[in-house]
């Protein structure tokens, strides 16, 4: 078993989040980490999804998420060919120059400091912001959040380009255009 | 009614929603308010449905307003799981899409199964339901329940419609959507206030599905490895799933499985897919297949597999089955290529399209060489003659076996035959030959108990000229014999054979084998309770009883006969018959018993 990362394009409409988690918790699918928000499309939202299993599997995951109507495009965000990132939120119990120096070390910006509690902020890689926890533990860590992974393509190629292109649809404007007709669906 | 127009899957999103708001305006000012509930039955008047099966009540009481005076026939169904497998009935056996409509909350719930059945079996049916008052949502109202949200995992799509502007796209969404690719279920729940409200009436002209995108034609490539596989094997069998027949691929497969030569068997799904008559045919695999179909699975070095997912029914214990084959998976739907086996070459798109491509692709393969299929055929015709199907009479009391098979013979293969879900439906599919698709419907994924009768009812329905039969059991008649009141009253005269063993026979089966005949809550008395022959009368039909062997023909031949009115008849048979052959759950299809305690004498097989 391993980590993977899928960019899910979604229509945005009610009820798709519900689609995909029913999807996941009826198959079986280990999900690690989730994070849906608005893309440049208003129509049209992301999902990043980290899901633990055999790399195998992989292919049956985006194929069954692509059975979902609401699902515009599917790719794996593989760690070398993208950016992936988490924030981390963090209050500590303890003050001090100690623990300013960690941060500084791991470009943490310390967002509120009073006498008992320093509240850490760090975007960053998943193991990143592992390390900067164990080195935060003997501080007291009094409460952490963490947001799931949302991951971005390297270079100049974007998802909806992908989406696309996976369509043969080399001009965008075509589409998959046909005659609409009551025999359609009545054959 | 309107044709002409575009529409979209696929990204073509941009463009296609600006044209199609510049449309819809356009239309919309020339067309007049109409209810949304008035939209709603012309939109499925525009879809073209011609008979919906139904229910009414609170929350979809505006629509029935004019469904009273739509040209559509509604029939007013007496459990709205009758609703749902008639609609899977007529879809089943015409190939168009089924309709079905309930009320919110225990209407839509009593959908739940027939939408589960549906989706396992990939049939497109549409259901409507009516949901409270769009403000009155997540409020725990009177009849509420969350059926988008019960139904995700069990259709292939659905929607909720607070909008009665939206309620013509949702139609016109969800006929495509169950119809196309792989079909299956639909939903479209609409909140009460969107029937009432005033909108305006305009079939979409352009349909915008920017995340559904069907791949017909599979690619070239793929082709030419599958034919050289083809024409590279020495033991190929085609393994035949129920996509053939939803793909209307029947003539094609026929031309396929003659050029190659090879072996043919047939999913229960799949039963009528390829002419029980036809030399190549080896019957039906799995739990309860023939020793030669599992056999030939079991043996191959090529599983030509075409619309089929193998299922844990066919494939027994999946590490053990046909190990030594490589795999064509041909499929429209991508999601079951590699789901439970490996492929070695995926073949995805429409299942006509790829036999037809198929076809030359093979013809340059064999002008090189041919592979020489005698052995193989030597070993499985061996198997099919030693090992046919058959059963004994009892000393007492009648075969079910026997009866079924009557009913087959006389009845004959133009006929439809429905079956419920136990030993009867096993026999049903091994007994009866069948000739053609669509003349076999049953419930082959969800295993519905119940399924039978308003199955039956809907394919009457869409088949009227057809003999009807539904082969039943009698505890899955004790399910849903209520329809056959919609029956007598619509004048849908189906007839019913309840091979009635007074058990939960299948059930029963089970404990024989695996649990020391403990009978354990199988007995139903159903030979004392209900009189079915009773039953039938009060209900309008006509009942018949047969208890003897000799009165097999005549009383099926009387049953023949009658056309006015739904005809039951008590077949009284004997409660120990057992399904043989048999791969017990979870074992190995190598294990395959052709009786109790006794396997086929492989001994004398050379495999
Ligand atoms: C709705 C439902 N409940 C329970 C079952 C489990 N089950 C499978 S076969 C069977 C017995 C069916 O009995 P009957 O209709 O008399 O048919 P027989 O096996 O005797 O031919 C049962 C209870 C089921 N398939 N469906």
């Amino acid at each position: 078993m391993a980590l993977h990362t899928l960019a899910v394009l979604v229509e945005n409409s009610p009820g798709v989040l519900a689609r995909v988690a029913s999807l996941f918790s009826r198959r079986g699918y280990n999900i690690d980490s989730l994070a849906v928000g608005p893309t440049e499309d208003p129509k049209i939202s992301r999902m990043t999804i980290v899901l633990n299993l055999e790399g195998h599997a992989l292919d049956q995951v985006s194929a069954q998420l692509f059975k979902l109507i609401n699902v515009i495009g599917i790719q794996e965000m593989k760690p070398s060919e993208s950016y992936e990132r988490e924030l981390l939120l963090v209050k500590v119990g303890s003050n001090g120059a100690a623990l300013d120096e960690v941060a500084k070390r791991y470009g943490a910006k310390v967002v509120e400091k009073s006498e008992n509690s320093v509240v850490v902020e760090l975007v960053a890689e998943s193991d990143v912001i592992s390390a900067l926890l164990s080195d935060l533990k003997p501080f007291g860590v009094k409460e952490l959040v963490q947001s799931g992974a949302i991951a971005l393509e390297k270079g100049v190629k974007t998802l909806t380009d992908r989406v696309r292109d996976e369509q043969g649809l080399s001009n965008p404007e075509e589409g998959n255009i046909g005659e609409s007709s009551t025999a359609d669906y009545q054959n | 009614m309107e044709t002409e127009g575009f529409f979209v899957d696929g990204p073509g999103i941009f463009r296609a929603e600006l044209e199609r708001t510049r449309r819809e305006r356009q239309a919309r000012e020339l067309s007049e308010k109409v209810t949304g509930a008035q939209s709603l039955v012309n939109s499925l008047e525009h879809a073209g449905v011609d008979v919906m099966f139904g229910i009414p009540g609170g929350a979809i009481l505006p629509a029935y307003d004019p469904i009273f005076d739509s040209k559509i026939r509604h029939i007013l169904v007496r459990h709205e799981q009758g609703a749902g497998h008639a609609a899977t009935g007529y879809a089943q056996a015409t190939g168009r899409v089924g309709v079905c409509i309930a009320t919110s909350g225990p209407g839509a719930t009593n959908l739940v199964t027939p939408l589960a059945d549906a989706q396992m079996d990939s049939v497109p049916i549409v259901a409507i339901t009516g949901q409270v008052p769009g403000p009155a949502i997540g409020t725990d109202a009177f009849q509420e329940a969350d059926i988008r949200g019960i139904t995700m995992p069990i259709t292939k799509h659905n929607y909720l419609i607070t909008d009665p502007d939206q309620i013509p796209a949702a139609i016109s969404e969800a006929f495509h959507i169950a119809s196309t690719g792989r079909p299956g279920p639909v939903l479209v729940d609409i909140a009460k206030d969107a029937l009432q409200k005033m909108t305006t009436f305009t079939w979409p002209k352009q349909r915008v599905l920017a995340g559904y995108r069907l791949q017909l034609d599979p690619e070239a490539s793929a082709i030419n490895d599958a034919a050289r596989l083809i024409a590279e094997s020495k033991k190929p069998v085609f393994y035949v799933g129920g996509g053939v027949i939803k793909a209307n691929a029947s003539k094609e497969l026929f031309r396929l499985a003659e050029l190659v030569g090879a072996p043919v068997v047939t999913t229960l799904m799949a039963r009528g897919a390829f002419p029980d008559s036809h030399p190549l045919h080896l019957g039906m695999p799995g739990m309860h297949g023939t020793v030669a179909a599992v056999t030939a699975l079991q043996k191959a070095d090529l599983l030509i597999t075409l619309g089929a997912r193998f299922d844990d029914r066919v494939t027994g214990k999946l590490s053990t089955f046909a190990v030594n084959a490589k795999v064509i998976h041909a499929d429209i739907d991508p999601a079951e290529i590699g789901k439970n086996r490996f492929a070695d070459v995926a073949l995805i798109g429409d299942l006509k399209r790829t036999m037809v491509a198929l076809v030359p692709a093979l013809e340059r393969e064999f002008a090189k060489s041919r592979p020489d299929l005698a052995s193989w055929w030597k070993q499985m015709g061996g198997l099919r003659s030693t090992y046919p199907l058959g059963y004994d009479h009892p000393a007492e009391g009648l075969s079910p076996q026997y009866v079924i098979e009557r009913i087959g013979a006389i009845s004959g293969p133009d006929s439809i035959y429905c079956a419920g879900v136990g030993q009867h439906q096993m026999w049903a599919s091994q007994f009866i030959k069948y000739e053609k698709p669509r003349t076999w419907l049953n419930s082959g994924g969800l295993g519905t108990m119940g399924y039978a009768v308003p199955a039956a009812m809907g394919a009457k329905v869409g088949a009227p000229d057809t003999p009807v039969w539904a082969i039943d059991g009698d505890g899955c008649f004790q399910m849903t014999n209520q329809e056959l009141v919609t029956c007598a009253i619509n004048k849908i005269p189906i007839k019913v054979a309840v091979i009635n063993n007074e058990s939960l026979g299948m059930v029963r089966q089970w404990q024989t084998l695996f649990y020391a005949s403990r009978y354990s809550n199988t007995d139903l008395h159903s030979k004392r309770i209900p009189d079915f022959v009773k039953l039938a009368d009060a209900m309008g039909c006509v009942g018949l009883r047969c208890e003897s062997r000799d009165d097999v023909d005549a009383t099926i031949n009387k049953a023949m006969e009658i056309n006015d009115a739904p005809v039951v008849i008590d077949f009284s048979v004997h409660r120990d018959a057992m399904v043989w052959p048999m791969v017990a759950a979870g074992t190995s299809n190598d294990d395959i018993m052709i009786a109790r305690e006794l396997a086929p004498d492989w001994g004398s097989q050379e495999l």
